[in-house]
């Protein structure tokens, strides 16, 4: 699998980082390697499974997806269906340089166009880049 | 003993829940534990926390990191489990409905917990509270390093 940059993922998928996309302070989340992919909205099924690097969809958008994302070591989230995450989950998602992205589009539809990227669920972890 | 940590947990606190586990997770990055043992340790952290932010009244959260391996101890004061054999059970759940539509209460954090410790005791005490011991032994980090690569 190539190894795409989370900028790069966002950037096909039409998708723009609401928060935690490290506001010009060097420290740039976008640049992350995505390592894939995992879709779940249960926060100890992502816990348990998601790889480290990947990217999760889900339709939970309040902040407590920021911790599971920081203790996961995900490269970012997109909430999909057209959720809106409110103001804390932004805040937090700000201070723990998570970036979120929103989508109106369903997961199962984020979740196709991630694969037709390329990326993969399971643990793939980047090679080369 | 290489470091020692412990938090305060108030049951209910939503907006602060996954703090503690956040931190016991960057220090162990700090002191240089391995990816895998401090993936293991941190789910623990972060199970056991919620656990007590979903179901207590009040507990304890804390991590001790010896050359023998990360044990995370958590105590509560709360309602306690009465059938511990089912608590465990995948899928088993008390969390109410609000609190599922957030992502919890599927059931599987005592498993989870479990499943990622090398030891893993729990007890409890009907209207007093809970205690969870497990451990993340340092010798099986070794090994599931040595199987990764």
């Amino acid at each position: 699998m190539r190894c795409m940059k989370l900028r790069d993922v966002a950037g096909r998928l039409g998708l723009k980082a609401v928060a935690g996309d490290g506001g010009g302070t060097g420290d740039d989340a976008l640049d992350r390697e995505v390592s894939g992919g995992y879709v779940s909205d249960l926060l100890s099924d992502v816990m348990a499974h998601a790889c480290e690097g990947a990217i999760w969809v889900t339709t939970q958008a309040h902040q407590n997806i920021v911790a599971v994302a920081v203790l996961t070591g995900l490269a970012g989230v997109i909430i999909a269906g057209g959720v809106k995450p409110g103001d804390e989950t932004l805040k937090k998602a700000q201070e723990e340089g998570i970036p979120l992205f929103v989508s109106d589009l369903p997961s199962f539809e984020v979740v196709g166009r991630l694969y037709t990227l390329g990326l993969r669920g399971g643990a793939r972890p980047c090679q080369g880049a | 003993m290489i470091l020692e940590m412990s938090y305060d947990i108030t049951g209910g606190d939503f907006a602060a829940a996954g703090e503690a586990a956040t931190k016991i997770k960057r220090a162990l990055k700090q002191i240089g534990v391995d990816a895998q043992t401090t993936r293991r340790a941190a789910i623990i952290a972060y199970e056991a926390e919620m656990n007590i932010i979903i179901h207590a009244y009040r507990g304890t959260l804390q991590a001790r990191v010896s050359p023998e391996g990360i044990e995370i101890l958590a105590e509560d004061e709360g309602p306690g489990i009465p059938d511990i054999e089912l608590a465990m059970q995948e899928g088993y759940s008390t969390a109410p409905e609000k609190i599922r539509e957030m992502g919890f209460g599927a059931g599987m954090g005592l498993p989870n917990m479990k499943k990622f410790s090398d030891e893993f005791h729990i007890t409890s005490e009907v209207g007093k509270g809970t205690r969870v011991r497990a451990v993340v032994s340092s010798s099986t980090a070794l090994i599931m390093n040595g199987s990764e690569v």
